[in-house]
């Protein structure tokens, strides 16, 4: 057991001093760690309850999800029957399917291969799953199309990916240091801001699809006429500019998708902020067309089902640019450019958690964190110095190098160091001084019994080693556990704390041993000093 | 230098004689603590039941909780709950859920803040919506249940069911006293109490295993000692480094609970009743006699005994001589 040959001895400390040398880029400042490589370049990120900063973890709203896939399929199923040539009734979404009724008995058959021809098969990890997008059933003539549940994830699943570009491009224009947008399993995404003490303005502009759309205003019946009895077929009723309610048609002539550029302006005339746009050439054209054909109506800017304008056509738009302009302030006008340049989101985001610290808070708990530190340490190593003497000491080394160590793997990680993960440090101090104290009892126990110096330290080590893995195997599932549910900051706890269990074992395996080991080789003693 | 022994050389407390009063001691608290669970309720935090928690602290002089408070009541928020946060300026709000789903949480915040206006500084705002408390409640007690279990199975590898069980009991025990604890005391129980009550499981596994082991090794020694005379041997063998261990672990958490500030206040408490309380009571007192009662060692006859010869420590202390094999 305090046989080390010189390689091994060499070894130890190599990769102890390695691993602590990864811990100095946290105390070098920006323009000092550039110039080393990458590598050494990794340091602990400071979580959001020590730096400040806000964490939002928003949700895809699957209904809409599922609503805006069924509105489409019903928009299938229009063109593929029409194309056929099918008469059919009672065209509808129904819950989650939408269904077809054939008039002829003859046409089933044919109407059900080609509305089969919808599906199409899913791919799975290996090539195709088997899986379809659509379940197309018939009974008695009425065709039941339903998208799959595989097909419905799929496309939450799309949605979270564009949303996040979506959400980068938003919040780049804010200029927020360093912002995390991640994906958190299918339906969720997690947006960290470190440095943000008010969030509300971010979360204004991610809570907006910004869906923007070019429709006309239907001008058969009156708003209130529609209100009453029922709007018709294809329009529908909108929250206008103004608080009541415009009847416009469901038609989209220029969706936002095609815009190319938008730049908040001020109106040459009123000097009220506006929004000035640019189409690409698809856009122009549909513009144009729609514009040339409507000269004297008025046509609604549609943003999120709700009209912000409605201005009536002057005269036809050619070069596909325009302005818009809907009472806003300069931040408001501000805030649609950037939307509009960033693109609408696919489906709605829910914010259904929010931490948010402010930078107050997040020094003083950095403060408390280090005092606690300090303070635990100092206690320990005193504590352990007046029980076992030099032994003590010994330990004492030990310890500082695992926490130094600690810090290191942390930092090659580029772990986040939270409040508790700075408890768990504190804490691992405690169970760390617990495996040198295993040993040294042991070694006490075999001197009582009447050893010699050496083998009873001897015996001392290769007695407790055993013990120390077993009962620090223990901890190490809570904190494995842990690490699996927690979330933010009591992760950090489960991370600093697992590292920990595993930098103490490494040095009372390794560090504490090869100190004793080399005292005895230089003073070859007689009794053990414990 | 003279070095401080805490524990005395060659102590023979009977520890086990107090089983009898010990078993029963703690079967009535586990059910003071189970009752207290269930009718007075543990005081759930955002994390586990929704709702919004901001932490503010007032710009001039101490808060008006009074004011504050019926400037909060005309917002028609429902529940919610001011106090102090360890210093007269601090405050925390506390709101719970708000009816409308996890955007009426949203609207509850600015409602709030608009109300109080600039003379406060919002240290810290969490809001929790309804989706995410249910699934921090599942995961909290499934993660608690899963490392019950992984650990069993870990201790059934390493020793006998009996020992897998015993130190299960023993520590399942400990948690429920800690849950009772919390209960009386009022805590907040949310995601960093589950990470406390993890680690108590852990902590404590550790202690139990670290007597376990020695009751092994005596199990193997002393063929014919009867059980409560080898489980004293045994406790007594190792009192020295549980004393010296838990002082350490309660010196680091003292530094912890007196400097570690509000934040993990409660998470700290916690840590301090189970571990170094509980943990080290449960140990020697219910996980070492709970072997007796789940059968380990029956047929010992008792009396005195030699022990077996050890087995020699297997690494010698000197260099093996490599010049002679190397001919």
């Amino acid at each position: 057991m305090l046989f080390f040959t010189r390689w091994k001895a060499a070894a130890i400390l190599l990769t102890a001093l390695v691993v602590c040398l990864f811990a100095l880029p946290n105390f070098f400042t920006e323009g000092m760690a550039k110039r080393f490589p990458a590598l050494a370049q990794r340091h602990i990120v400071l979580g959001l309850d020590l730096q400040g900063g806000s964490h939002l973890l928003l949700q895809v709203d699957a209904s809409a999800v599922r609503k805006e896939r069924l509105q489409s399929l019903t928009d299938d199923v229009l063109r593929v029957l029409r194309q056929a040539r099918i008469p059919f009734t009672g065209r509808a979404i129904v819950g989650n399917s939408v269904q077809v009724r054939i008039t002829r008995d003859s046409d089933i058959e044919t109407a059900l291969a080609k509305l089969r021809e919808l599906s199409t098969p899913m791919s799975g990890i290996l090539g195709t799953s088997g899986q379809r997008t659509l379940d197309v059933n018939e009974s008695g003539g009425l065709i039941t199309l339903t998208p799959s549940d595989a097909a419905i994830t799929e496309r939450i699943r799309q949605s979270v990916d564009q949303s996040i570009q979506i959400i980068e491009r938003r919040i780049n224009e804010l200029g927020t240091s360093e912002p995390t947008i991640q994906r958190e399993g299918i339906d969720r995404i997690l947006v960290q801001l470190p440095g943000v003490r008010d969030p509300s303005h971010v979360k204004e502009l991610i809570g907006k699809t910004a869906k923007l759309d070019f429709r006309m205003v239907d001008l058969s019946m009156s708003a209130e006429q529609a209100e009453q009895t029922r709007p018709p077929p294809d329009s529908e009723l909108l929250d206008g500019e103004n608080g009541g309610k415009v009847l416009i048609e469901k038609r989209v002539l220029v969706s936002g998708g095609d815009l190319v550029d938008a730049q908040p302006g001020f109106d040459q005339r009123t000097s009220e902020p506006v929004v000035n746009f640019r189409f690409n050439s698809t856009g122009a054209r549909r513009f144009a067309e729609a514009t040339q054909a409507n000269v004297g109506k008025p046509f609604a800017i549609v943003l999120d089902n709700k009209v912000i304008s409605a201005p009536v056509i002057r005269e036809p738009i050619l070069g596909g640019s325009g302005q818009i302009s809907g009472r806003f302030t300069v931040q408001q006008a501000n805030d649609l450019a950037i939307l509009l340049r960033a693109g609408a989101l696919p489906a709605p985001l829910t914010i259904i958690e929010e931490r948010t610290v402010g930078p107050g808070l997040g020094e003083d708990s950095i403060k408390a964190g280090m005092r606690a530190s300090y303070a635990g340490a100092a206690l320990v190593i005193i504590f352990m110095f007046v029980t076992y003497g030099l032994f003590g000491l010994f330990a004492n080394i030990a310890v500082i190098i695992n926490v130094a160590m600690i810090f290191g793997i942390l930092s090659l990680l580029s772990a986040t160091l939270t409040l508790p993960g700075i408890a768990g440090i504190v804490l691992t101090v405690g169970i760390a001084v617990d495996s040198n104290v295993l040993i040294y009892e042991r070694i006490r126990e075999e001197v009582r019994a009447g050893r010699s110096a050496i083998n009873a330290i001897d015996a001392g080590f290769s007695r407790a080693l055993a013990t120390i893995l077993d009962s620090n195997i223990t901890t190490f599932i809570a904190a494995a556990v842990l690490f699996y549910i927690g979330t933010g900051p009591v992760r950090g706890f489960a991370v600093t704390l697992g590292i920990g269990i595993l930098t103490s074992l490494f040095t009372a395996f390794t560090l504490t041993r090869l100190i004793v080991a080399y005292w005895v080789r230089l003073w070859r003693p007689r009794t053990v000093p414990i | 230098m003279r070095l401080l022994r805490i524990v005395p050389d060659n102590t023979r407390f009977d520890f086990m004689r107090f089983r009898r009063i010990s078993f029963p001691v703690s079967a009535l608290l586990s059910i003071l603590a189970i009752s207290l669970y269930f009718f007075h309720g543990l005081n759930f935090g955002i994390d586990f039941i929704g709702g919004t928690l901001m932490e503010v602290k007032a710009k001039a002089g101490p808060a008006d909780l009074a004011t504050m408070r019926s400037t909060l009541g005309t917002l028609n928020l429902g529940d919610f709950h001011l106090q102090e946060f360890g210093a007269p300026d601090d405050v925390l709000i506390r709101i719970s859920e708000q009816p409308g789903g996890d955007e009426a949480q949203q609207q509850a915040v600015q409602r709030v803040q608009k109300a109080l206006g600039n003379d406060f500084d919002y240290r810290r705002v969490e809001v929790v919506g309804p989706s995410v408390s249910t699934e921090l409640l599942a995961y909290g007690t499934i993660g608690l249940v899963a490392a019950i279990g992984a650990i069993l199975i870990y201790l059934w590898f390493r020793f006998e069911w009996q020992f897998a069980l015993g130190a299960m009991i023993a520590n399942v025990h400990d948690l429920v006293l800690t849950i009772g604890f919390m209960s009386v005391t009022g805590i907040d129980f949310d995601l960093t109490s589950i990470a406390a009550l993890l680690t108590i499981l852990g902590y404590s596994l550790n202690d139990t295993v670290v007597i376990y082991d020695r009751i092994r090794e005596m199990l193997r020694r002393y063929k014919r000692m009867s059980m409560p005379d080898l489980l004293n041997v045994s406790i007594n063998a190792t009192l020295s480094r549980s004393i010296v261990t838990h002082l350490t672990v309660a010196i680091s958490l003292l530094a912890l609970l007196l400097f570690g500030g509000q934040a993990i206040h409660s998470f700290t408490a916690t840590m301090m009743f189970g571990v170094v309380l509980v943990g080290t009571y449960t140990s020697v007192f219910i996980a070492s006699p709970i072997l007796i009662y789940l059968g380990v060692g029956t047929g010992r006859m008792g009396g005195a005994e030699e022990p077996e010869p050890e087995p020699e420590p297997q690494a010698a202390a000197t260099p093996p001589q490599r010049a002679r094999a190397r001919r």
